[in-house]
């Protein structure tokens, strides 16, 4: 009786859920609309809007929407319009895939900017890259989405061609927070906690491989399910055994009450952590415990560059209700770069959009090069950002302060 | 440094909010049979509740007289959603397939859940919860955090009270009649409808002060808080033998202790250090779940039917 309620409840779900995924594939837009006068492009936007990660995916939504309208405004290219279409990943990959499912149908859609998550970004790309077309993500760092899995051995390999990013990824990243741990904290016991996501897990190796190299000692190891709230026992531990930094591979819905709890337990460290850890959310959420605690993010700080002086007057302007937060400015870059190739597919065309737009573009893609929010926007024959600077930051008086920016040169 | 007698008191903790919302399961099920899902929203529904009692209050308030308040905030919006959901949801299903209440159950958890997301001020990501001032207290080598007092004071109390109320007062009789026999408990005049409700609202006060606790232990809410602590109060009530009210503070207590222990000690057994750490708790804790139910099908406590209410 029990086990028969149970197989028609699993089929009255599946159901539901067959009819939900039906009803989201089938509004694509048919035929292009390439024919005279005004041309609209969609750049597709992914990220998770809503749940815990959301804070840094609408900055990202909104800094598209800006990019997008300052080049309508500009008419940066002649007779195209550009539009965004923005779907929320909720950062699972599941929603991922089907996102990039549906901006695939869109014939109008040149470009995508996101996901936010490494794990997310793994269910899209061979989606995108089937249909050639072209993915740019302001936050990725995980080096397997470029440099293919064996990137650690030496063996790189570029497993998708229409895979781009403006992040720097954590194979430098880990190492240069293992630097500024060990030579400018002083940190040698490190307690190192992952999420297991792709994002987390990756970040963490990183950053341990290099903090033995110099000489520093791990005293634990231990690994967290980012949904849970409850980290006593993951602090007792982190307590006892003696760590002076505790070094966390995650992101920030998780790793802020696991570094409240930790400092709650009476354990005498800082935690330190990659780029989704430098949140404002972060330190909401991490309390008064949080002072010292450090976070590495990619690129130098924006609010500094002089570069990204009018980007962040145009984002106040602009009046969206949410901060642009870690990867606005890279997002706004990431769009910029579409935007640049979309242009160059377009003069190299007479002036029109070619039948085969969407490989033109990741062609183009390629080649790019321009002066951006965070700097110089071009990419490398993996189609990694070829600016690989990072900043250190440290939280003090209830906001993260830059300390100071560099590059891990190995 | 010996580790232990601190993880047991996390355990502990941990357990005894679990058990908390785990009465809400297990009266529930003992009196009209049905699981009722929306349990975990309930709690959250509470924890909400006891937000918005101190964002109303005039800023500076101290915690000692705006902690009452938040309670009875909290009580009272989780057993106004528990009440509601018993009236609407499922008093029209009630004599229908088992099956209907329990798929409304799901239904009125996602929605609750969503509702809260979409209207409530800014719960679209997590909401600092006040805390209680004062520094942690330390016995022997075990520190006890100063929002864990709360609970460590509000489970047992609620124990003590539920138990008196079940077997001392005429509405607890009555609640035990309808749970052994309804048909032949309202021949002898017991209002069962009226039981019914009073048992989603006692369900719904326990949960609303497990959700003040949880605020307190963590310092936010959050509008998924509900699912996972849910999911886990249920199997808690489960392990102790649903439908048995000491079972659901035993099965939490062994289930938050279970967790405790995985995360602490299943790495140092050589071999299995791959299987250890936070991230294999919940897995732990469901094998012990699974060798209970097949030793004692009918949970730790189970077999007290008598005493189901």
């Amino acid at each position: 009786m029990r086990q028969r309620s149970l197989i028609a409840m699993t089929a009255a779900l599946a159901a539901g859920a067959l009819t939900l995924s039906a009803c989201g594939s089938r509004d694509d837009k048919g035929g292009d609309s390439a024919a005279g006068g005004d041309t609209t492009v969609v750049i597709g936007v992914d990220a998770p809007l809503t749940g815990d990660l959301s804070a840094l995916g609408l900055g990202i939504k909104n800094s598209v929407d800006l990019a997008a309208k300052q080049a309508n405004e500009k008419e940066h290219v002649k007779g195209v319009t550009f539009k965004i279409e923005a779907l929320d990943d909720q950062a699972q990959p599941s929603s991922g895939q089907q996102n990039a499912t549906k901006l695939v149908a869109d014939k109008d859609v040149l470009g995508v900017v996101g996901p936010l998550n490494s794990s997310v970004a793994e269910s899209m790309q061979k989606v995108f890259d089937d249909a050639k077309l072209v993915q740019v993500s302001p936050a990725n760092t995980n080096p397997a989405l470029t440099q293919g899995p064996d990137w650690n051995t030496g063996d790189k390999n570029r497993p998708y061609q229409a895979y781009f990013r403006t992040a720097t990824t954590d194979a430098i990243q880990g190492p240069f927070a293992a630097q500024y741990i060990v030579n400018k904290a002083e940190k040698t016991k490190a307690f190192i906690i992952d999420d297991k996501k792709t994002y987390g897990a990756g970040l963490a190796a990183t950053f341990k491989a290099e903090f033995e190299k110099l000489g520093g000692k791990v005293v634990g190891t231990d690994h967290v399910n980012p949904e849970a709230k409850d980290f006593s026992a993951v602090a007792t531990k982190v307590k006892n055994s003696g760590a002076d930094v505790v070094y966390y591979g995650g992101e920030y819905p998780a790793g802020g009450p696991l570094s409240k709890q930790i400092k709650d337990a009476g354990a005498k460290v800082v935690v330190a952590g990659g780029d989704a850890l430098y949140s404002a959310e972060y330190i909401k959420l991490a309390g008064a415990g949080s002072a010292g605690d450090i976070a590495t993010s990619v690129g130098a700080p924006i609010e500094e560059l002089d570069s990204a002086k009018e980007f962040l007057a145009n984002y106040k302007n602009a009046n969206y209700k949410e901060a642009y937060e870690a990867y606005g400015g890279y997002a706004y870059d990431s769009t910029w770069a579409i935007i640049e190739a979309v242009k160059k597919v377009v003069e190299d065309n007479d002036g029109t959009l070619p039948e085969d737009a969407r490989a033109k573009v990741v062609e183009a893609m390629q080649s790019v090069s321009f002066d951006g929010v965070t700097g110089k926007v071009s990419f490398d024959e993996f189609g990694d950002t070829t600016n690989k600077q990072l900043t250190v930051y440290t939280v003090e008086g209830g906001e993260h302060k830059p300390v100071e920016s560099g590059t891990f040169t190995g | 440094m010996n580790e232990l007698p601190q993880q047991l008191v996390n355990g502990l903790l941990l357990g005894s909010m679990y058990g908390l919302v785990a009465i809400g399961y297990t009266m529930v099920y003992g009196i009209v049979q049905l699981i009722n899902f929306a349990h975990g929203e309930i709690f959250m529904t509470g924890g909400f509740g006891a937000l918005s009692v101190w964002l109303i209050l005039p800023g500076g308030t101290t915690m000692w007289v705006a902690l009452p308040l938040m309670i009875i905030g909290a009580v009272l919006v989780a057993t106004t959603v528990a009440i509601g959901a018993e009236r609407f949801a499922y008093r029209p299903l009630r004599g229908g397939p088992r099956l209907a209440p329990l798929i409304t159950a799901i239904g009125l958890s996602l929605a609750l859940q969503q509702a809260v997301w979409a209207w409530y001020p800014e719960a679209k990501s997590a909401r600092t919860f006040p805390q209680l001032s004062g520094g942690p207290f330390h016995i022997g080598n075990v520190t006890i955090q100063t929002g864990d007092v709360f609970l460590l004071i509000a489970a047992p109390v609620c124990m003590a009270v539920l138990a008196y109320f079940v077997n001392r007062t005429r509405t607890g009789r009555g609640m035990q009649a309808t749970a052994q026999d309804p048909d032949t408990a309202k021949l002898m005049g017991v209002n069962t409808d009226r039981i019914i409700v009073i048992a989603f609202a006692l369900g719904a006060v326990f949960a609303a002060v497990g959700a003040v606790a949880y605020g307190l232990k963590y310092g936010i809410v959050d509008y998924k808080m509900g699912f996972l602590l849910g999911l886990k109060a249920f199997t808690a009530a489960v392990l102790g033998g649903i439908g048995n009210i000491y079972g659901a503070m035993i099965g939490g207590l062994v289930l938050g202790t279970a967790e405790t222990m995985a995360t602490a000690y299943i790495n140092h057994i050589p071999g299995m250090q791959q299987l250890g750490g936070q991230s294999w708790a919940d897995v732990w804790a469901f094998v012990l779940l699974i060798l209970v139910l097949l030793f004692r099908p009918q949970g730790l406590l189970g077999e007290r039917v008598a005493d189901r209410a």
